[in-house]
């Protein structure tokens, strides 16, 4: 259950988004991946995901090329949630979860007691069942990542790829997004910009910088007072935390 | 909404829908009773044998039957468009009208028409078909197919305006004064001279239509976040577009080759379905589909009343309800924003 990247290159009109990037994120893991705005980071998951197409390189999921693989095989194995969702309809709670079980419906089949169960368990998953008939577009910022979520969840994926889940969240609703995602018995690949939620719930890292991934392993071994100079310009201490035994990174003026 | 009142709801909008064609038939210089009506169907299908006086036998039969049928058809297949191009364009303006798609198909119709290429009704409507399709094409190639919602409107206005300019073009340099008159009132639509065959052919293609746009019922749901979550979600974006644009071009084409171009259709009655049924296209779809016939064959009913004898182009009709509704979304979408 594993997915493999090797030497991809991503262009968007003319310019190289993402370049030569080789990776393997292993089965059960929560992958997180780093770099400042621009550095490729969002391409890069959605090459993952099958969503773009790599001009060069190819990526396997359990050995299989996904350029092989129709989007609904994809769908039932990968599932995405994206930095912002967000749409002018009016659709409750319940039907954004629904829309989770897409992949697994032909033109013909019809809605199942299964595709409920499925559903229920996913809202109660990220604890928004009291909120399943309200419209959407009115729920807060971090309810509505993790409606995202639960309609993620819905697809039933064994690779779960985030992108900024945290973004715009306050702290509270950040801790529980990531701490929810590390629990869950996938394989999960999580951009983020946040280091030391990085450290704290990733078991492994990938730094970008100008579309490369320049540096994988564990955050005490990537995470380095070097490294952060000079991938995002800034000095910092990096040393173990006193409280949770992981890496923690501060800041220097 | 529950099962139950959806299909009690479904039930009462059909039953109005026979009510509004009986009482359309039966408008004109010769009025008819829906009961006269109703004896001539069930006459024809062999149910009954009431005696009919002949001359309301060959009236509802020859001209009302065939113009009211064709109204809830065209009614059915603009706004099945406009729901389609709405949710496929993540975009609440959207519809054939607006984004020019009618003009080009007026275009292609009035070139067929006058440039003497044949005035058959399958000519005019694969002219119309044609140029539906060069609109379209058009339009989405300005716009792109990106979020945008104010390029997707700006593109069809720049639509409109290269295709009616067009129109006009070909009817001031090859039209005579009588030809220019049947083709401004066709442009703004009208059911008059509606037959048979025209019936046959709008009922197949609105059929055909329906058919294929329920059956990706479930894909349009999953656009509502847009295109790259439609993929994740497994939807093959570029086929499921491309059939479905082509479906709209259709319904849209033929329905102008048919009748001309009506507008606000397409706008106003997927929201109101929506309003009712909420975003499901499972539901929303037939919805749409049956509130569109019993909006286009009321709209007719009020074409030939409002100044009787005279009679408005139905066009026109559609437009006064439709420019408020038109101008409700509007500010709603900018308060929004």
């Amino acid at each position: 259950m594993s997915i493999a990247a090797t030497d991809i290159s991503w262009a968007s009109g003319g310019e190289a988004i993402v370049q030569g990037v080789t990776l393997e994120v292993r089965e059960g893991e929560t992958f997180g991946l780093l770099g400042p705005n621009g550095s490729g980071k969002s391409s890069l998951l959605r090459v993952l995901a099958g969503l773009r197409v790599p001009q060069s390189g190819q990526v396997a999921l359990d050995g299989a090329d996904l350029r092989a693989m129709a989007p609904r095989r994809i769908a039932r194995r990968i599932a995405v949630v994206e930095q912002h969702a967000a749409t002018d309809i009016a659709i409750s709670v319940i039907e954004v979860v629904r829309l989770g079980r897409t992949p697994h419906h032909g033109i013909l089949s019809g809605w199942t007691a299964e595709d409920d169960r499925i559903v229920e368990k996913a809202l109660a998953r990220v604890d928004l069942g009291h909120r399943r008939n309200q419209p959407f577009h009115t729920l807060s910022g971090g309810e509505r990542q993790r409606v995202q979520l639960a309609r993620a969840l819905a697809q039933n994926p064994t690779h779960l790829i985030l992108d900024e889940p945290t973004n715009h969240l306050d702290i509270q609703h950040q801790l529980e997004i990531l701490a929810l995602v590390q629990a869950l018995p996938i394989t999960s690949i999580v951009a983020l910009h946040d280091l030391n939620l990085a450290a704290m719930f990733c078991d492994r890292l990938g730094v970008m910088k100008a579309g490369r991934l320049i540096a994988c392993g564990a955050p005490e071994d990537v995470l380095s007072a070097a490294m952060i100079a000079d991938v995002f310009g800034v000095r910092a201490h990096v040393a173990p935390s006193a409280h949770h035994g992981r890496v923690h990174v501060q800041f220097l003026r | 909404m529950s099962g139950l009142r959806l299909l009690v709801g479904a039930a009462a909008v059909l039953s109005a829908l026979l009510v509004a064609i009986a009482l359309a038939v039966g408008i004109g210089e010769m009025p008819i009773a829906p009961a006269t009506t109703l004896a001539a169907v069930t006459n024809r299908i062999g149910l009954t044998e009431i005696p009919l006086r002949r001359i309301e036998e060959a009236v509802i039969w020859d001209y009302r039957l065939s113009r009211a049928l064709l109204a809830a058809l065209c009614g059915a297949g603009l706004a099945l468009s406009g729901a389609i191009l709405q949710s496929l364009l993540r975009n609440p303006l959207a519809e054939p009208y607006v984004l020019g798609i009618s003009a080009g198909a007026s275009t292609g119709a009035v070139s067929v028409m006058l440039l003497g290429l044949g005035a058959g009704t399958v000519t005019l409507s694969l002219g119309a078909f044609a140029g539906a399709l060069v609109a379209f094409v058009f339009v989405i190639l300005l716009a792109g197919t990106g979020q945008a919602a104010d390029r997707t409107i700006l593109a069809g206005v720049a639509a409109s305006q290269l295709f009616n300019a067009l129109t006009s073009w070909i009817v001031s340099t090859s039209a005579d004064a009588e030809q220019v008159r049947s083709v401004m009132f066709w442009l703004l639509g009208s059911f008059a001279g509606v037959r048979w065959p025209d019936v046959w052919l709008a009922s197949g293609v609105v059929a055909a239509g329906l058919a294929v746009c329920i059956a990706h019922a479930r894909a349009l749901d999953a656009f509502t976040f847009g295109e790259d979550a439609a993929r994740s979600l497994g939807i093959d974006v570029r086929r499921v577009r491309a059939v479905l644009l082509a479906v709209t071009a259709l319904m849209t084409a033929t329905m102008v080759s048919i009748v001309g171009a009506i507008g606000f259709v397409g706008l106003v009655i997927p929201h109101a379905a929506r309003f009712v049924v909420g975003p499901g296209h499972r539901r929303l779809l037939p919805a749409t589909a049956l509130t569109g016939a019993l909006f286009m064959v009321l709209a007719d009913i009020a074409s030939r009343l409002v100044i009787a004898p005279q009679i408005l182009p139905v066009g026109v009709v559609t437009a006064l309800v439709g420019v408020p509704f038109f101008s409700v979304i509007l500010y709603r979408a900018r308060r929004a924003a």
